[in-house]
Order: C-alpha cells, then structure tokens, then sequence
C-alpha cells in the first residue's frame, strides 16, 4: 500500500486541506514512511483479539432528559469570524 | 523576596496558611520571575493583573478560613485547557483569537482550590509533538544546557511549556496533558516530576481534544508530593465527560509513607531496546537498586506486545485527531482564510491554520480511516491495543508497579530530529504504552546523563492505583536524591 | 427460494406498474425515516429541542463544537429507540455503538455526525401497510438508529453568503430505514402515515412534518417486472405527503425515460424542488463521500439489559394493528371503519368511550359519519371537538331507549356540536323529546283521519301504500316527536291491518 501524489490529493480534499502540487511529492514521501513503519502491526496475530472501546472498565454515562443549556446565542456567536442577524455567515452553499 | 520561589507547593501552602507571606507576595514573586524568563517562551498568554487580583481574593479567603486546598498557589495551565474569558489557542494559528465562555473542569477545580492562574503555557501545536517544536508561538527553550555547551535544547513535549516552567521555577506548578507521553517524557528532559492519571480520573471537559481515548491530564511539578498534592485537586468525577469515571478521590498526599516493604515491582524484558544509551540502561539498574534497598521484591516481567505499541499509537491518535480537529473550518472561530466558494475557505483556512506536523497527522489519520483502509490499519491497531492492554493485566498478576525509563535519552538540540517524524516519535516508545492501556504513569527525576542533563524513571501502575504509584515514587525520589538545577542563564 | 425472493414474488404480484413505450415498469422504494425523538433536551446536551426560537439560542456549547466539548447520551431519547424498536415487532440489540460520520458541512459544527452505523439499536422489524384494495403490504425494516440531526443554513438571505442556525443541531433522530419493499408513490404515503401512527401511539415523535419532525429520504429504482433491481436514485428530505408522492412519480418517470432512450442511470442524491415539481441532482453531493465512520472515541459502547427492555416492553401501549384487529373481532367492525378510528389513538380512544357499554356498531358509525364528518367541515382535531365521548355517549343512549329518533337525535347532534351543550338539555330545553304516549299520537291520528276522509276511503278500498302517507302527516302534526314505529302500529290498528 502506497501513497502516490494522486491520493494524497484526494486525502487532502477529504481533511479540507489545502496542497499545494509541489507539496504533494514530499508529503507523500512522509505518510509512506509512516505508514511503512506501522506495516510491522502485520506480524501481530490478531485474529481472536476483540478491538480495545474503551481504556477504562465503565458503563456508558447518560443524562436525565432535562433543558440544562441553551439560551447563550453570545458566547456561542461571539468567537465567530463572521456573524449576521445572529447567524454564522459562510460563503454561498449550493445544494 | 526571591527565596520564595524555591519553596516547593508543600512548603509554600504551609508557608501561606502560617501567614509567613501573602498570596499576593507570592504571585508577584512568580510573575517577576516569568517576566525575567521570557527567552525561555514558557507562556503564551500571562495575565499578570488576573493573577494578582486571584492572588488577593485568596488571602481574604486565608485571613477569613476559608482557604481551599490550593488556596494562593500561582499555576502556570497548558494552554490546551480553555480558561473562560483567557486566549486559549493549542498552540495553533487556527484558533486565532479563540477566548471561551467557559472554564475547563479541571483548571475549575484548580480554581475552586484557590490556586492562581499566572498564564497559558506554551506546548506543541494541538500538543501533537515530542519537541514543543511545532507550536505556532514558537518552541519552548529548555531551561537546562549540556555542560560546556550554550546550544539551546527542546524541553520535550508536548507539555514543553508546562516542564520548562515548572523547571525554571516560571510557576510553582503547572498542569500537563499526556495523549502519549507528553507530560512524562518533557518531566524527564526537564528533571520536573510528571504524572498522567489513569485515563478516566481527571475530566476531558474543556481540554482541546487531540486523541479522545488517550488524553488525560496530570500534575507537573518539582517533587512527589507537589503532584500528589495537585492532582487530588485536579481529579474528580464529571458528569458532563461519558468517559471520566465515578469513583472518589482518595488522599494522594497520604499515601507517600516512604514504606514499599513488600512491593512487587516489575522489570518488563521489552523495555530493554535495541540501541538504548548504556547511561540510560544504568539508570534503570540504579532505579531497581534504590526500590530494593527500600525492601521492594523486583520481578522480571514480560510485556511481549510492547514493540507494537508505538506503530500502534500512531494509527489510532491521528486517526480521532484528524476527526477531533474537523471542527476547526473557519465558521463558529478562530481563523478563517477567503476563499472563492464554501470548500476553498474550509480549505485555505485549514492549510493556513495548521502547522505542518498537526497536517501530517490529519492526512494520516483520514487515510487509515477512509474506505477500504479502516480495517487494515485502525481496527487491527485497536485490536492491538487490545494486547497491550492485556500484557499490563497479566503482569499486575504478579507486581504492583512496573520500572522503566522514561526516555531513550536526554533532551537534544533544537531542529536536531524535525526532518524525521520516526525518529521523533521514538521519543515517547516508553510512554505510549500506559496511554493505550489507560494506566497510570509517573516520571522522576533520577540523575543527570554524562553531559549534564536531567533524566527519568518511570513507574507504571494499575488503573486507578494512583496511590501505589505515588508511594513508590516517593521513594524511588527520596533515593536518587535528584538536587541538580539548571544554570539560570536565561535570567542574565 | 430465499426470504428476500419469497418476498419480492409477493411483491411482484401486488406492483402497481408504470406502462412505458417498452413496457410495463415497477417502481421499487425503499424509505430513511428521520423521526425526531420527541424529548425535550438534545441526544447529547441540555440544550432544548423546541421548534424555532430566535436563532443559535436553543444551542449550547457542545452543540456549537466548541474546543473541548464533549457528548453525554440523553437517557430518555435511548428509551424511546427502544419503545420504537418495540413497536416495529423488531430486534433490539442490547449492545450498540455511536460512530462518528466523518464529513465538512457549514451546519454540522463538529465536522461529524454521532449516528450507529455498524451496531444500530434497533435490527429487523416490519410495518404492516394497509392497502386501498384491502390488501396489506408488509413493508421490513431494515434497521433504526439513533443520531444527531443537524443545524439548518438559510441560503436565500443574502446574495453570496449561506447563513447557519444550529438551533437544531443536537436534536434526537431516529432513522429508520425500510427494506425496498414499496411498489408505488401511494404505497409510500401510505406506509409513511402508518409509521406515524406507531410512533405517534407510542408518543416517541410527534409526527409533525410541517416543523420536520419526520423527513423522509426515498430511495428510487425501476425495473422491468421479473427483472433484478435497478440502479437507485436518494431523493433528499422530502417533508410532506404530497411532495412524496410528486417526487417519487417524477423521479420513477424520469428514470423510465432514461432507460426507454437507451441510456442509464447514475446513482446519486437528488433533491425534490416541490415549485418546479422535479428532481435535480444535488451539487454539494456530487463528491463522492467518505464518511471514515469509527466508533466515537467520547463514548462508550451503549450496553442495555434484557430486563429493562422487557420492562420497556410491558408498558408499551396496544399498538394500531392490535387495536384494529380487536376492533374487528371485539366489536364486529369492518375492517375500514377500524382502520378508519384507529389511525390516531386519540380516536380510538374516543371511539372506545363512546362504544363502552353501548352497541360498538352505532357508535362506530356515529363516531365515522357525524363526528369526523362535522370536524372535517370545520377543520378540527379529535382532540379539539366540542363534542366529549361521554356527550356523544348519552346522545346514543337517548336514542337507544328511543327517547330520541335517528332524525331528532342527527338534529340534536347538530346542536351538541354547535353549543357544546349536553344532549339531555338540549332535549328538555327545546321540548325535543319522541312522544311516545299513545294518547297523544291517537289524538293526532283522529285529527289526521278527520281532515282526510277521502284518502281514509282509500285505504280501506285496500290501497296500502297510502299509510306512509298517513305516518308522515302524524309526524308533520307531532312536529317529528311522534316515535314513528308507535304511528305506524296504531294506523294498522285503526285501519285494521
């Protein structure tokens, strides 16, 4: 499994980053080199082995079904690079 | 009143509850000290008059009786921990700006102890780093020189800001985050006492996510019993974090009784890698020597899946990375770059925003997620991790705590390993595992290396057995007696 | 044969097809379901759930994604899933695992969804769909799963900027996915409304899709009958029953088109635009996507035990298909008018008090005939109607023990309606009671008599017929209060017939 220009351009679009053409040899020399060096998990026999949920012996926690939050439209805005009438403002979507 | 710097958070809360100096003393002490260290870039953010005022408030509450356990002990806080109404940026370019309305749980329960906030520490960019080398704010120097040598050094990371601080004597103490090593492995390039509970006992809530089932924050300090101190204010059960576990807080303090009579302690053969420094190897020989003579049983153990930890560690960590940072878009904060349509803004922000490490762990962790691969890497890594998790249940059949090293080496020269990501991530080949089994770890202090610098041990101990571990390394500190300090050029 | 193909040969003989110029064609639709959970704080925050509100104030800080927020599952919305799964005759899987859905969209703040995604809730269940001509269309279902719905971007504000409310980011769906087992634009109207009347019955979700508490995405394939199933086409979040129906005979129409020129279909997500009454390919989709799904490391696996579902299970209400079928056998109904008072329970319940200790039949037709007919009239709810079951009751009553005729009591029905007002008062009040004292009838039967004696000669001269003539100016003398079936007996007698 290796990376080549043209999937590390597809990976970039899928994370929404951009990568720039000269970028894509380098960085595809990087995540081979990674993923190169995970390779060596294939000598792990996994084939009983149960992937890990969770690092702690727990029960899922749940919430009582109760309004505890809301009514803060301020703080949620106010970080916001662009807001309107009390909207997020982003560029045009079309659907 | 210089002196009071070198009080110790024990010594200083005696020291304040005796009314021996204020609160307010003490914090101006701190903060002369922080201004005279900026060549270290410990902080991102200081808020010096915040401080002051916290540190006023704190001697009413010790003239009135109503001091807390923490009561005026100024802190330094990694600035991964979002502290309501303070800048918090990870480190990133692309939280520009980013003040949140809320406080983290635990710097909340810091803050309800009574302690002071002196500022936002500095650490590797989303804390993805073994340097502190990736921060958008610049790296973190450490306080400590080879001998004979003025090249300046990384303090480790991610938590750089946060060791070197707590080194430099920048803050009394400071809090960390440890996703897989990154309090412990800068506590050992720093000779600072590091400590990452067992994942579940201190609330996520509040810190910038970087791996959700690996995070956990801890105490960095000067001694065991700073962190012992600290961490029992730091740690409780949080109903609004589903992985943070209910049980009660037991008194860390109390269980450094300097007695390991009878301990059951571990050597894992695993530890014992190909190419390890004869200084570090002598260490870990002097380490099992002190826990002996304090009457310690030392057990040769087997951890077999240890050399796959790290593989491991960095299939699943970019992967909830890559998914834990997507939140990042330029829409609700932080920065946000033009672009001619909805994508190329996602994408213009997002190239200009991370950093090329925290980039690297995006592209990794989309590609072992995306179709096809999921399989191969993510859940064979977890299955993995599964292993690992059960090598630690098998041997706490047999010890109590288990002796490592904390590093492979002393801290190293600024830019010396960036062009290599592999060989920086061996940085963290002794910590990782803890984090993939959730345990608890610990770092001392333990000697220096032949060129002068501080170097670690590590204790690993059963989930939810912190108190074995303080114990444990209470005396293994007490023993290495670790009284070097770093030349403080950085004052001059 | 497999299951799947004992099912489509089934399916098959009940198809309504499409006559194209090749042929006839089949449409095949297969349905997701969002329903929201009908609880009052979001699946993983305490932020409301209510309808509109100013915009971004029912959100809190994890609804937001801000840095550092993290999700706790709502309890109740969990028990919901399970009352619902319940309620579909499915499996409900005790252990199940929320998934991060992985992809970048301006109102889904986290940059993932939380759904399920390999281990949902709920499993196999089915919808029993009853047909116009009497049939039943089982329609399975293939899975339900809980998830986050996403926030809302207004593109129509502003000329070159999408403004986003995260109002109802957060908010509790269950998705409930259909096997492709529906065969007509009918079928799917027919089986949507019958899986609101179960959730409704079960109180999980309100059913309301004017505010989108329930949106449908319709997968669309064609085919020649016999064949196998064709490429489909997703028709995004179509909101009402009318929309459904024009969206799915456009779509199948289109396709059919394309395949009778020759051509053939891409499988892709289409929106219904209900203005121009047609499909169109969605741009934002055209990408094809990569959601990365992995279980979300903020959450543990949800583990449910046998006991509290069965606990679950105990409480659940008498559900649509139950309450007709008893209706049917119970109280002999046809199975119209059951289906007819059971498709809101709030009927039903209506119709149940009413028919408790009085003939089901009448009531039936009372409850069908009068009562909806009136409320329909004026547009109203069942649960609106200024009639009460135990008014509707008394009126049945009276007209039982014949103090009132079907006439008078259609008429003081008619006054009930408009006044609110008892039927016993009404009676009293306008002096409506039936006469029944056979003086008084006698008295109005001479007077009759008297004034027509040639139509009396009539009679006798053995024209018959003529004694309808004679019961209806007794009742035109008594002001309709005369018990007719008294009339008639007592002509007969004076007649001697």
């Amino acid at each position: 499994m290796t990376v080549d220009n043209e999937t590390v351009r597809r990976i970039a679009r899928l994370a929404r980053i951009a990568v720039k053409d000269e970028e894509l040899p380098p960085l595809a020399g990087e995540l081979n080199a990674i993923l190169g060096w995970v390779e060596q998990l294939n000598e792990v026999d996994i084939a009983q082995v149960a992937p890990m949920t969770s690092a702690v012996q727990t029960t899922l926690k749940q919430r009582d079904d109760a309004v505890t939050a809301g009514h803060i439209p301020d703080d949620i805005l106010k970080n916001a690079p662009e807001t309107e009438l009390g909207f997020f403002v982003v560029p045009k979507v079309v659907e | 009143m210089s002196d009071l710097i070198e009080l110790d958070l024990a010594a200083a809360r005696d020291g304040l509850r005796a009314k021996e100096f204020s609160a307010v003393e003490l914090t101006e002490a701190y903060l002369a000290e922080m201004a005279r260290g900026e060549a270290l870039n410990c902080f991102i953010t200081q808020v010096p008059e915040r401080a002051v005022e916290m540190a006023r408030a704190s001697d009413g509450r010790l003239a009135d009786g109503t001091a807390g356990m923490l009561e005026g002990i100024p802190l330094g806080i990694k600035d991964l921990f979002c502290t309501k109404d303070v800048l918090t940026t990870a480190a990133s370019h692309i939280l520009d700006g980013f003040t949140p309305a809320y406080e983290s749980t635990v710097s909340a329960n810091l803050w309800g102890a009574g302690a002071v906030l002196l500022g936002k520490l500095n650490l590797d960019e989303f804390a993805m780093g073994s340097s502190n080398e990736t921060s958008y704010y610049g790296g973190v120097v450490n306080p400590w020189r080879r001998k004979d040598d003025d090249a300046p050094l990384v303090p480790g990371g991610s938590s750089g800001g946060s060791a070197a601080a707590v080194a430099a004597r920048l803050c009394l103490a400071a809090t960390g985050t440890d996703t897989g090593g990154s309090i412990r492995q800068p506590g050992a390039l720093t000779g600072t006492v590091g400590m990452k509970p067992t994942y579940g006992r201190c609330s996520r809530w509040g810190i910038v996510a970087f791996a959700s089932s690996l995070d956990q924050a801890g105490p960095m300090t000067r001694s065991v019993r700073d962190a012992a101190i600290l961490l029992q204010a730091m740690a409780g059960h949080d109903t609004m974090d589903s992985t943070s576990v209910d049980r009660p807080v037991p008194d860390y303090s109390a269980a450094l009784t300097g007695d390991i009579r009878g301990l059951r302690v571990g050597i894992p053969a695993e530890y014992r890698v190909d190419g390890m420094p004869p200084e570090i190897e002598k260490l870990w020989q002097a380490g099992q020597q002190w826990l002996r003579d304090g009457g310690a049983e030392l057990i040769d153990i087997n951890l077999p899946h240890t050399k796959y930890a790290l593989p491991a560690y960095y299939i699943v960590a970019p992967a909830e990375a890559s998914s834990n940072l997507a939140r990042y878009d330029g829409v609700k904060y932080g920065l946000r770059m033009p672009g001619k349509d909805l994508i190329e803004m996602y994408e213009n922000t997002r190239a200009e925003g991370f950093g090329a490490e925290v980039k690297r762990r995006i592209l990794i962790g989309t590609y072992v997620l995306s179709a096809g691969y999921y399989d191969a890497y993510y859940l064979r890594a977890q299955r993995v991790r599964t292993l690992i998790a059960e090598d630690f249940r098998a041997a706490y059949d047999k010890v109590d705590v288990i002796l490592t090293p904390t590093t492979p080496g002393p801290a190293f020269a600024i830019g010396a390993r960036t062009d290599d990501p592999i060989s920086m991530y061996l940085n963290d080949v002794f910590t990782v595992p803890a984090n993939l089994a959730g345990l608890p770890g610990i770092s001392v202090p333990a000697g220096l290396s032949e060129s002068g610098l501080p170097l670690g041990l590590q204790l690993i101990g059963r989930a939810f057995d912190e108190e074995t571990l303080f114990r444990a390394a209470g005396v293994l500190e007490q023993a290495a007696g670790f009284a070097a300090r770093p030349q403080t050029w950085w004052k001059d | 044969m497999s299951i799947e193909e004992i099912y489509d040969a089934k399916h098959d003989a009940g198809g309504e097809l499409i006559a194209g110029a090749t042929g006839d064609w089949e449409i095949i639709i297969g349905m997701e379901v969002h329903a929201q959970i009908a609880s009052r704080a979001k699946l993983f925050s305490g932020a409301p759930t209510d309808f509109g509100g100013e915009p971004n104030d029912h959100v809190s800080l994890v609804d937001a994604a801000m840095p550092g927020m993290l999700p706790v599952i709502n309890n109740f919305c969990v028990e919901q899933a399970v009352r619902t799964g319940l309620g579909l005759k499915a499996e409900i899987n005790l252990y199940s695992v929320f998934d991060r859905k992985n992809y970048f969209y301006p109102d889904l703040p986290q940059g993932y969804q939380i759904s399920q995604f390999k281990y949902p809730i709920v499993g196999r269940g089915e919808v029993r769909v009853d047909l116009p001509d009497g049939g039943t269309r089982v329609v399975r279902i293939e899975r339900l799963h809980l998830e986050q719905d996403a926030g809302k971007s207004l593109h129509d504000q502003h000329p070159s900027m999408s403004y986003v409310d995260l109002n109802r980011s957060g908010v509790a769906l269950m998705e409930i996915v259909s096997q492709p087992d529906i065969r007509s634009a009918e079928e799917a109207t027919l089986y949507l409304e019958k899986l609101r009347t179960i959730l409704r019955y079960l109180g999980t979700c309100d059913g309301n899709m004017q505010e989108g508490s329930m949106r449908a995405d319709i997968n669309v394939s064609v085919r020649k009958p016999g064949t196998s199933l064709g490429t489909r086409c997703e028709i995004k979040n179509v909101n009402s029953m009318r929309f459904i129906r024009q969206a799915i005979d456009y779509e199948a129409r289109r396709q059919i088109d394309i395949l009778e020129d020759g051509g053939e279909i891409h499988q892709e997500t289409r929106l219904y635009d209900p203005g121009k009454g047609e499909t169109r390919a969605m741009r934002s989709k055209e990408e094809s996507h990569d959601y990365r799904y992995f279980p979300d490391p903020d959450l543990l696996p949800l583990e449910l035990t046998q006991p509290w579902v069965d606990d679950i299970a105990r409480g659940l209400p008498e559900l649509p298909d139950e309450k007709k079928a008893r209706f049917i056998d119970a109280f002999g109904l046809s199975p119209y008018d059951a289906s007819v008072l059971v498709a809101e329970r709030e009927t039903a319940d209506f119709y149940e008090a009413v028919a408790r200790g009085r003939d089901p039949k009448i009531a039936a037709n009372w409850v069908i005939t009068n009562l909806f007919g009136a409320l329909n009239e004026i547009g109203k709810t069942i649960a609106e109607s200024p009639v009460s079951a135990e008014q509707l009751g008394s009126l049945l009553d009276l007209l039982a023990d014949k103090t009132l005729s079907s006439r008078l009591a259609k008429d003081v029905f008619e006054i009930m309606f408009e006044t609110g007002d008892d039927p016993q008062k009404i009676v009293e009040d306008r002096g409506l009671k039936q006469v029944t004292d056979t003086g008084a009838i006698e008295a109005a039967i001479d007077r009759v008599m008297a004034e027509n004696p040639d139509k009396v000669e009539e009679v006798k001269a053995g024209k018959d017929k003529l004694l309808g003539w004679f019961v209806g100016q007794v009742m035109k003398a008594t002001q309709g209060k005369a018990n007719p079936q008294i009339v008639n007996e007592m002509l007969r007698g004076k007649f001697d017939l």
